[in-house]
């Protein structure tokens, strides 16, 4: 399982050098260089065209270049912003848990919906409720984005003032505030991690110890937990910060639940209808076990896999995403830079942040690889 | 007269004739299985719709409609008093703020649409089964290498690199179905087609060909590619999904250099400021945006009628 891990490791980082290369020669295709820019300015002369040229080091062969790219990209460096005059590097890791907190949230919302909408809809193939899920699911999956966020903040933002319109924070509040937003952002995707992995352990621990009325124990416990962490949010002095963001990341998260849901719903749903064909289920029926457990314990638990997988990966595009979803809701993360940067020609941000989107959907799909195996025991012992 | 009665005359059913016959009959089977599946009839139905608008934009400005006024792109509504005009009975669905009559844009649209769609899918089907086709016939180094070319295209993301590419280049519609096509083709797609083609190329009829001299061309063109087909264009339903979805997204974004489309038509109704008018100005928004959601879909269901053809243990029993 080692050799196979490390193989898949070493595979990934040819991958990316390929992707690397690409970019690179994607940059170079664009006829003239940065310095271009400033061609049809009468205040620079040819002379500091030139030492502007040869201070970027675009005046060295190309070989060269592409190294020289290479390796700072290999060290965290994608140069500097044009626009911002900042580093690229910084740039994005200070939108980094904004984007992350509203996909990740999005994201486990959506396939845990998707799963159970899945399970029902697999169970009653061929009844109206089937057709009516797909349809709607599958237009709902395939809607533009961009007009279909703008009538749900058009409805409960504008109409119905239930929620903030666009932004992440309410200036405002933040004004007297003296640390940024990003001290409440990474505090909140910590508790928001600290708790799902406690969740875990408990789920193990208490499948482990096989409690009789394990469904109401858990439930008891994750309330626990969530009391727990809304406690420590109260008392913690930012409270009333974390919560401004939580309420102007509900829309988008609604937003974003409602288009996604039925990518893992129509997943669910045929890699369930491919287990019920199995002989095990038959089994199931014969020893006489009530439907919902023939279908929650023995079918959705094998249809399963594939399920869990594809949430690895769609988080791989959770930034590439972003660009629609951050846009509409003016949500000032990776996204919406890439964006900005895209129209405002901004290019070493618009292409470092593109390096990066692909760097981390390399990574997720490592770890979606790494998943699978540990979850199929039939591939951990191959 | 039937076959029987033909051997006897000794005539026999010329073979075209026969070829006709079976191909036919082989329609009409997958087509009551297909129809079996509901939800690709509903797509089908709406995908013959937009056809039908397509087809009759240009009748209706050749007849009733005149250019100046009717024309999507350049026309202007001399006939109402301010621009955008609510539905009339002279503009159906009302005009633009710019004065130009949406059910024309709507239908002008629909046509750029499917040639979008076509053209994308047309190359997917090419690079897709070409690449699949070629990796599992050769195996080895070069199954390898279009394999992990096929991995970069899977871990590109579409939309950013899109954008980034909008910022690099002038995009347009021919180039962006292009790239599409081929960003589609040779990704996932790919990949399941040579697992496809990994089952045909052990077919004893692939060995007999080898054997009567054929060469690697010939072989891959006549034999494999035939049998990678009909999977192909299960998963091609989903690349005209996504040509018309990201069309209308960097259209919206206003990175994409064309005159006009449903993603233009949201876009102009944004630059003039009216996408928080809502239901009061519905006509700027809806039309377009319900026809990018319906036509998306509609390929998008047919696809998944396919994949019930295609995948046999998703059949009722």
């Amino acid at each position: 399982m080692t050799g196979h891990l490390i193989r898949r490791l070493v595979q990934s980082v040819a991958v990316f050098l390929a992707f690397l290369t690409l970019v690179f020669f994607l940059i170079q295709s664009q006829p003239g260089d940065f310095t271009s820019f400033y061609a049809l300015d009468p205040n620079i002369t040819r002379e500091s065209r030139e030492q502007i040229r040869a201070s970027f080091g675009l005046d060295k062969p190309i070989w060269q270049q592409y190294l020289t790219y290479v390796g700072n990209v290999f060290q965290g460096d994608l140069g500097v912003s044009f626009k911002h005059r900042r580093p690229v590097m910084d740039l994005i890791l200070e939108r980094l848990p904004r984007t992350l907190i509203l996909f990740l949230t999005a994201t486990v919302v959506a396939f845990y919906l998707g799963f159970v909408l899945g399970k029902i809809i697999a169970w009653r193939r061929g009844r109206p409720v089937e057709y009516l899920a797909t349809i709607g699911g599958v237009y709902l999956f395939t809607v533009f984005t961009p007009w279909f966020a703008l009538i749900l903040m058009w409805l409960f933002a504008f109409k119905l003032h239930w929620f903030p319109i666009g932004k992440f924070i309410s200036p405002a509040l933040w004004r007297g505030a003296d640390f940024d937003a990003n001290h409440v952002f990474l505090r909140l995707l910590l508790t928001v991690l600290i708790a799902s992995v406690v969740l875990a352990a408990g789920y193990l621990v208490m499948r482990r110890m096989r409690l009789p009325r394990s469904g109401l124990t858990f439930a008891a416990f994750i309330a626990v937990v969530l009391v727990a962490s809304v406690w420590w949010w109260a008392s913690s002095g930012i409270g009333a910060f974390g919560w401004d963001i939580v309420k102007h990341m509900a829309l988008p998260v609604f937003t974003l639940t409602m288009i996604s849901f039925a990518g893992t719903m129509l997943l669910t749903r045929n890699a369930m209808l491919e287990t019920m064909r199995d002989d095990f289920v038959v089994a199931a029926r014969a020893k006489g076990l009530p439907e919902n457990v023939v279908r929650d314990r023995h079918v959705a638990r094998n249809a399963m896999l594939p399920v869990v997988t594809s949430l690895v990966f769609s988080l791989a595009f959770a930034i590439d995403g972003g660009v629609i979803t951050e846009t509409i809701f003016s949500w000032p993360g990776l996204g919406l830079l890439l964006l900005d940067s895209a129209i405002s020609s901004d290019l070493p941000l618009a292409v470092g942040a593109f390096v990066f989107t692909g760097m981390f959907a390399l990574v997720a799909h490592i770890v979606a690889d790494t998943l699978y195996v540990f979850l199929d025991p039939r591939l951990r012992h191959a | 007269m039937t076959v029987e009665d033909r051997v006897r005359a000794g005539t026999p059913e010329p073979l075209w004739r026969l070829r006709l016959r079976t191909t036919a009959r082989r329609i009409k089977e997958q087509w009551s299985l297909f129809a079996q599946a509901r939800v690709g009839l509903v797509g089908l139905a709406i995908i013959v719709l937009f056809g039908l608008m397509a087809i009759a934009h240009p009748i209706l400005m050749g007849t009733v409609w005149d250019a100046t006024t009717y024309g999507p792109v350049v026309g202007f509504g001399f006939d109402e008093l301010s621009h955008p005009a609510p539905p009339s009975t002279r503009h159906l669905l009302g005009t633009d703020p710019v004065g130009r009559d949406i059910l024309s844009q709507l239908m002008f649209s629909a046509q750029a649409e499917f040639i979008l769609g076509i053209v994308a899918a047309v190359v997917t089907l090419v690079v897709a089964t070409t690449v699949g086709a070629t990796a599992a016939y050769f195996g080895g180094w070069i199954d390898a290498l279009l394999m992990r070319l096929a991995d970069i295209v899977i871990m590109m993301p579409v939309i950013s690199l899109l954008v980034v590419l909008g910022a690099l280049w002038n995009l347009n519609f021919w180039t962006l179905a292009l790239i599409i096509g081929f960003l589609s083709g040779f990704g996932a797609t790919a990949v399941i087609i040579k697992s496809q083609a990994l089952t045909v190329t052990v077919k004893p009829y692939i060995e007999a060909a080898r054997g009567a001299g054929g060469g690697s061309f010939h072989i891959i063109l006549t034999h494999i590619v035939p049998n990678l087909l009909p999977i192909a264009f299960l998963y091609v339903m989903f690349t005209v999904t996504a040509a018309i979805f990201s069309e209308a997204i960097l259209s919206f974004f206003g990175i994409l250099n064309i005159r006009m489309s449903w993603g233009i038509m949201i876009h102009t109704a944004q630059s003039s400021g009216y996408l928080l008018a809502g239901l009061e100005k519905w006509w700027l928004l809806i039309p377009a945006g319900a026809s990018i959601t319906l036509l998306c879909g509609s390929f998008y269901l047919v696809g998944r009628a396919l994949d019930q053809l295609v995948n046999p243990r998703l059949r009722t029993r």
